[in-house]
């Protein structure tokens, strides 16, 4: 799937962003790299990795802006290498690419720390976009995640179970969100509702920390029935 | 995913998941037997009151050793032939995803277990004083928890195997790895210095002779042995049927495998016949990804259960028929009732339109089944139309759309401009008291 009609285009930052692409298919790997070319201006490859040691090793010595990590990688998967690398190296941020659009995969890449989820079909392109969004500091939701993102939160919860904002989304979020997921671009939610496009990316943002890190029964359920925590 | 609410239209339509109707022994998640956990997930408490409850009756009088004992003996290992998707179960295996491996967290509680285990062992010794059996006893114990360890991680290793035969020599020491021969011979250690231990003390307390040493030895032996085997005979009948079971699973899925494999050799020799015409290449590969990705991640319902899954099916075909892509996302699920089948039908219809006039490259469709009501929505980024152009005669709109939703109690809203897309949006409000909704 095209994950990323949700993100539309960005106007080019202008800054050229350097990545790591860690998969363990040597075909797509070349075939990311190879889409990444046609956009010189935009992205530098600054080096690849096929599983977990190499990736923390690759991702630790080039100190690349973007990570594109693949979901399933042999050492325990990309949330290990998120967790390995994570808390060391703040400034690199991470991308999930997968063929999996399993919803514990896609929920569980986002709370190890990934910025974003797009799978495989995404187009060179629209990855060049999610790539330097998440560069930026935003966060990348396609459709799918949204609809994820909105079950997992879904269901009402007794207020005097929250004891923070964390555990749910407000209604604009869940508006956001559900905006996203009928496959609004990010501009076309922001005209939808009437607010500016850096509105609808923090409310995003928002709820990618929520995501990240709420505690909320619900999701922690919702995870745990699929093995997830 | 599953909320466990009453509410029908919530949470998976058939079955939330399989939760096991009796109690089985965990075998992810276990610190000892699994007895603990799997008893949680039987009665739906935390798994840490039922470990700290099993803790505290030991310390009470020991009644908790025999109750887990027991339960030990009796219960069988959940299934772990689980019912996942292959895609996952195959990526977990080979270590792709995080996931059987023990967290900090689960370290932290077996500490806090140790704590409390080793909180319970001076307890006993200054309730029952130096006892010359305490020792000898606990290493028994232990021991034979070693062995009977030692035979469910042979169970194990026999489901794996598929050819169904079982091998004694495998029964006791699994593959027979240097890890299982050390357990093993750890055990049967345990036991004899246990034995040895007992002998040299009652030796020297009491002057009742090296008869009775021998005669407890041997009974102890004889007991040990017992336990050893004990449990693989006993579980052997009740893991019949579930091996019976997952063998003709795993012939299913070998049989689907080779039927994948197949039509993606048809897909490949199809693709290379039409080499030049890019649009039926996309439409070729993109079924047979859809194909394939419903195989390996997918745990969808029968279409015609689900109102997702509905969807998702609708949209394949028209994909197929239209070679454009349809996306389906879709939050929450209902079965497909008599009342939740027009909308189906509607939003299949509006996805052939979209598909077939709009020009777009792709058609975005989300469905949001609720407790208040399933919304769909269908839309493209196509060059729409004016509505008030449409003739009265176009069918696909008015008839199909509009008025099947009407005529069924939901509504239609269709929002289009020239060179602005279109969005077709579906409702259908739940009448929970209407007996015909659980007809579906």
């Amino acid at each position: 799937m095209s994950a990323t009609t949700g993100m539309g285009p960005t106007v080019p930052s202008g800054l050229r962003r350097s990545v790591v692409v860690v998969d363990d298919h040597a075909m797509f790997r070349t075939g990311v790299k190879a889409e990444l070319a046609a956009h010189p201006s935009r992205v530098e490859v600054l080096g690849e990795a096929a599983d977990v040691d190499q990736a923390v090793a690759e991702v630790t010595r080039l100190r690349p802006e973007v990570v594109l990590l693949d979901v399933h990688l042999p050492g325990g998967g990309g949330a290990e290498v998120m967790r390995r690398v994570g808390a060391r190296q703040p400034q690199t941020r991470f991308l999930a690419l997968s063929v999996s659009d399993a919803a514990e995969d896609v929920i569980g890449t986002i709370r190890a720390g990934a910025r974003g989820y797009v799978t495989k079909t995404i187009t060179g392109p629209e990855l060049v976009d999610a790539i330097d969004r998440v560069a930026g500091g935003d966060a990348v939701f396609s459709p799918r995640l949204a609809g994820f993102v909105l079950d997992a939160f879904a269901g009402s919860i007794e207020v005097a179970q929250v004891d923070e904002d964390l555990d749910r989304l407000t209604e604009r979020e869940r508006e956001v969100m559900r905006l996203i997921a009928r496959g609004y671009a990010y501009k076309e939610v922001a005209g939808e509702l009437f607010i500016s496009i850096k509105t609808v990316e923090t409310h995003v943002s928002s709820v990618l920390r929520k995501l990240q890190l709420s505690s909320r029964h619900e999701l922690t359920r919702w995870a745990n029935d699929r093995r997830l925590l | 995913m599953s909320t466990d609410a009453p509410a029908p239209h919530t949470g998976h339509p058939v079955a939330p998941r399989p939760r096991p109707p009796r109690a089985f022994r965990s075998t992810d998640d276990r610190l000892l037997g699994g007895v603990a956990a799997g008893l949680a997930l039987h009665l739906g408490v935390d798994k840490t009151y039922v470990r700290a409850a099993f803790l505290i009756s030991t310390a009470l009088g020991g009644l908790g050793v025999v109750v887990y004992g027991a339960l030990w003996l009796v219960l069988p290992t959940d299934t772990h032939l689980e019912l996942r998707s292959p895609g996952l179960e195959a990526a977990t295996r080979q270590g792709k995803r995080p996931g059987r491996g023990r967290r900090l967290e689960d370290v932290g509680l077996l500490v806090a277990l140790a704590a409390v285990g080793i909180g319970v062992v001076v307890l006993a010794q200054t309730v029952f004083g130096g006892s010359v059996v305490f020792w000898p006893v606990l290493l028994g114990v232990v021991g034979l928890a070693v062995l009977w360890r030692q035979a469910d991680e042979a169970q194990r290793e026999r489901w794996v195997d598929s050819t169904g035969r079982i091998d004694f020599v495998r029964a006791v020491a699994g593959a027979g790895g240097t890890a299982a021969w050390v357990r093993l011979a750890a055990g049967v250690g345990l036991l004899l210095s246990a034995l040895v231990l007992f002998a040299l003390q009652t030796g020297q307390s009491g002057q009742v002779g090296v008869a009775r040493d021998v005669v407890v030895a041997g009974v102890l032996g004889v007991a040990g042995l017992a336990l050893m085997v004990g449990p693989w005979l006993f579980r052997l009948t009740g893991d019949l049927s579930e091996e019976r079971a997952a063998r003709v699973r795993s012939q299913e899925r070998a049989d689907m495998a080779a039927h994948l494999h197949d039509s993606v050799l048809q897909t490949l020799a199809l693709i290379q016949k039409h080499a030049g015409d890019a649009k039926t290449v996309a439409t070729l590969a993109r079924a047979q990804e859809r194909d394939l990705r419903s195989w390996l991640y997918g745990e969808e319902p029968a279409p015609d259960t689900s109102v997702a899954s509905a969807l998702k099916a609708a949209a394949a075909e028209v994909e197929d028929s239209h070679g454009v892509p349809v996306e389906v996302v879709t939050v929450g699920d209902a079965p497909v009732s008599e009342r939740l089948r027009p909308l189906v039908l509607a939003a299949r219809e509006a996805m052939v339109n979209a598909a077939k006039h709009s020009g777009a490259d792709q058609v975005d469709v989300f469905a949001e089944a609720g407790p208040h009501a399933t919304e769909v929505f269908v839309r493209d980024r196509g060059h729409g139309f004016d509505e008030s152009a449409v003739p009265e005669d176009r069918l696909g709109v008015r008839n199909s759309i509009v008025d099947r939703m009407r005529r069924h109690g939901g509504t239609a809203v269709i929002r289009t401009a020239p060179g602005d897309g279109t969005e077709v949006r579906l409702t259908m409000t739940t009448q929970r008291t209407s007996s015909q909704e659980e007809t579906g």
